[in-house]
């Protein structure tokens, strides 16, 4: 029986998407998890893997075309069949104007269908052929999902629409909500209040009052910040933070930096960002601070086995932490051009999961910003935060007691008391101070 | 323990029961002489005598009907039924005596009665000797169901049976007489109304009885070499049903798959169906399955025999579906 491929949500905020590309054609047939076209969402060009498996019979939107989440974009089923009054009802679908939903659905409900029988029944006593009835069609747009994974969602305020069911004809069910789960566990932007540099100031908007229209307004939650809004509030209650700050000179990591680009001018990577020097200082002070580089976890504290740091890095509704994974045997080099990686994967929504996800230890910094110090949210399973200042000129009395003009950067650490203790943290940024201070320590 | 036939338990709780209580007899066609037509009452004559090992002609509705008389003024009969099938011409007796006195006579005449025999299909006995009638029974107040798949359940549950007031019927199966099981020495009792989960596991509930149980136990088997966990619940009794017992194993497995050789439509399987879903609604992770009978009159010719019944094959495709894998 011929069934609609519908427009799912491939992002948490997805409304409305746009097909890139069809890899499929009218005629070719599709198998489960076929990718059969890419749809472009508010945040990144995702692959469209089918769900309903048969013969790609119509396209209904085209290259280029829009559909909102939930509406047909083309029909999957048997070569031959008839599908005219999908057709229709898809037509009526798109208009707005449509007949009310429903209307010409079949009268059983899903459940009848429930009790299967092994086979297909036989002649009855009559000797008469009994046709097998096909179980009912949910209706298009209608989520098809198990109760349990209907109930698991309610229980952990997950929306069912964002999530790609793996069951017959895309219903969601226990192993789906499952994933959800762990991604939601390890979901990156639980961060802080941090924007990185670079990205930033295209996402600020400047409207000229603080709405159009001078009245209040009212703005839906999309699924990011909700998630966001659920994780930091999450960190914030549960983990007790403490704060400790520290202002260093940045003076010889800058002057590290200049000489290192000015060996580098021709890399077309451009210039290695005063960030990958800090994401190596950090990692070199978590090797002699193991304990700042772990994770809470009710009954136990789980030490991690590499430093994956991440970088809070803001988007245009919300905010992401690229991770840089095992920065301990990385150089400064190396871990800038991977971070830069992942930057234009932020900038051109292609960031996975996998890749904002499960950091060990965050990095946020509003330097550019102009902000001199803040505190950050802590962003779990991490322990601790390092919230980065700008790097500004100030006069600092030496040790000598004369005033010299110094790059000064002010550096604050946020830590989960459940982990770190004061004095590890302290230890842990006092040390963290002085190879950004003494770069060449780093060798000895 | 020592290793005993399902006939030979049957027999050995027949014995005790009737040693421990006079008033327990035994009647039915050729259950005497004949030692029984599948030597269940082997040796009961030669021990209890005529008075108490009774050959009745072959009148299904009149010894049916002579027992609940016996039981309405004090003996506790036991009537074997030849097979099951033929306890249709019997079914009056069953359906307005047995199950209805105790409530219409407002609690004063119980009916302490056994029926027994072997029920569902056997092998070669064609579309009239073939049949289950585990719906049937079970669609009836007033009587208890049960069907026991192993020698030990079999011998408690008979037990159990005969000391119970009211009519019990008990299910059998012509294959199953000579399967062995351990079977305690010491006397014990399994009371009616308990599931038993034969087999623990955590992704699929396999929910069956008597005969089934063997295809069952050998399904969960294979899932389990395929690297499937599959909790295996035999019912023993189907009436007093242990809901408890069945909406436990869902609501911890998320799935349920019955297998009820039976035909589908309004049998116990699909009854169980609907309890589940209304019950564990929550907790399904996909709609519960039934592997049945096909819905045919058993056919002659042995392959299509075997093939409109539940298979190991069968049960496994079923409860891959529900785990969609």
């Amino acid at each position: 029986m011929a069934e609609q491929v519908l427009m799912l949500a491939l992002s948490p905020t997805m409304e409305e998407g746009t097909i890139v590309t069809w890899h499929k054609k009218e005629g070719d047939s599709v198998a489960q998890s076929d990718i059969i076209c890419e749809v472009e969402t508010d945040k990144a060009t995702m692959e469209y893997e089918a769900v309903n498996e048969g013969t790609l019979l119509k396209i209904l939107v085209a290259e280029g075309g829009k559909a909102k989440v939930g509406e047909p974009i083309a029909v999957v089923g048997e070569p031959g069949e008839d599908i005219s009054g999908m057709l229709k009802e898809a037509e009526q679908k798109a208009e707005p104007a449509a007949q009310a939903p429903g209307a010409s659905e079949p009268a059983a409900s899903p459940e009848s269908a429930a009790l299967q029988v092994e086979a297909a029944p036989a002649a009855g006593p009559t000797g008469a052929a009994v046709t097998t009835p096909s179980a009912p069609q949910v209706p298009a747009g209608q989520l098809k999902a198990s109760p349990l994974a209907r109930k698991m969602a309610t229980e952990h305020s997950i929306d069912m629409r964002v999530l790609r069911g793996s069951g017959p004809a895309g219903r969601i069910v226990k192993r789906d909500i499952e994933k959800a789960l762990r991604q939601v566990a390890s979901y990156g932007p639980a961060a802080a209040v941090g924007v990185q540099g670079p990205i930033a100031p295209a996402f600020i908007p400047s409207a000229a009052g603080p709405t159009a229209s001078g009245k209040d307004e009212r703005i839906p939650v999309s699924g990011i910040r909700k998630i966001i809004a659920q994780r930091l509030a999450e960190s914030k209650f549960s983990a007790p933070h403490y704060y400790l700050r520290i202002d260093v000179d940045a003076g010889e990591m800058m002057a590290a930096r200049q000489r290192l680009n000015a060996r580098l001018p021709k890399d077309p990577a451009g210039k290695v960002s005063p960030n990958a020097f800090l994401i190596k200082f950090v990692s070199e002070t978590l090797k002699k601070y193991p304990v700042v580089n772990s994770s809470w976890q009710t009954d136990e504290i789980l030490r991690f086995g590499k430093i994956d740091i991440a970088l809070a890095v803001a988007q245009e509704d919300g905010l992401i932490t690229p991770v840089v994974r095992g920065c301990g045997s990385k150089g400064i080099v190396q871990i800038d051009r991977e971070l830069k990686n992942l930057i234009d994967k932020v900038r051109s929504n292609k960031l996975t999961p996998e890749e904002y996800s499960g950091a060990t230890f965050t990095i946020s910094s509003l330097g550019t910003s102009g902000i001199l110090e803040f505190t950050a949210i802590i962003n779990p399973p991490g322990s601790a935060i390092l919230a980065v200042g700008r790097i500004h000129k100030a006069p600092v009395v030496g040790d000598d007691g004369t005033i010299g003009v110094r790059s000064q950067m002010m550096l604050t650490l946020s830590c989960d008391h459940r982990v770190i203790d004061g004095a590890v943290g302290a230890a842990f940024l006092s040390d963290l101070k002085a190879f950004i201070e003494y770069p060449i320590d780093l060798l000895y | 323990m020592p290793v005993i036939a399902f006939r030979q338990a049957l027999k050995d709780a027949m014995d005790e029961e009737m040693a421990r209580d006079q008033n327990v007899i035994l009647m039915g066609e050729e259950v005497a002489q004949y030692n029984g037509a599948y030597k269940v009452s082997q040796g009961l004559l030669d021990k209890y005598g005529p008075e108490r090992i009774i050959d009745t002609p072959i009148t299904e509705e009149g010894f049916t009907g002579v027992g609940i008389g016996a039981a309405l003024v004090g003996l506790r009969p036991i009537v074997e039924w030849m097979t099951v099938n033929f306890s249709a011409q019997a079914f009056d007796q069953v359906l307005n005596n047995a199950a209805k006195m105790l409530y219409m006579s407002g609690g004063q005449l119980k009916v302490p009665i056994v029926f027994r025999g072997p029920n569902g299909p056997a092998e070669y006995l064609a579309s009239q000797h073939s049949q289950s009638f585990q719906a049937f029974y079970s669609h009836i107040p007033g009587i208890k169901v049960v069907a026991p798949s192993t020698p030990h359940d079999a011998k408690g549950m008979l037990k159990s049976a005969i000391r119970d007031d009211n009519p019990v019927i008990f299910l059998e199966g012509e294959m199953m007489y000579a399967w062995k099981g351990e079977v305690p020495d010491e006397e014990y009792l399994i009371p009616l109304g308990k599931a038993e989960v034969k087999r623990t596991g955590e992704e699929v509930t396999l929910i069956s009885f008597s005969r089934s149980m063997q295809m069952v136990l050998e399904a969960a088997e294979v899932l389990e070499k395929e690297g499937y966990s599959a909790e295996v619940l035999d019912l023993r009794s189907l009436r007093p049903l242990d809901e408890e017992a069945v909406f436990a194993s869902v609501v911890k497995t998320n799935r349920c798959v019955i297998i009820d050789n039976d035909w589908p439509m309004a049998s116990f399987g699909s009854y169980l169906g609907w309890l589940i879903s209304k019950n564990c609604f929550d907790s399904l992770d996909a709609p519960v399955e039934l592997v049945a009978m096909e819905d045919v009159p058993m056919p002659y010719n042995h392959t299509l025999e075997l093939a409109v019944q539940p298979s190991m094959e069968k049960i496994v495709t079923a409860a891959k579906r529900v785990m969609y894998v």
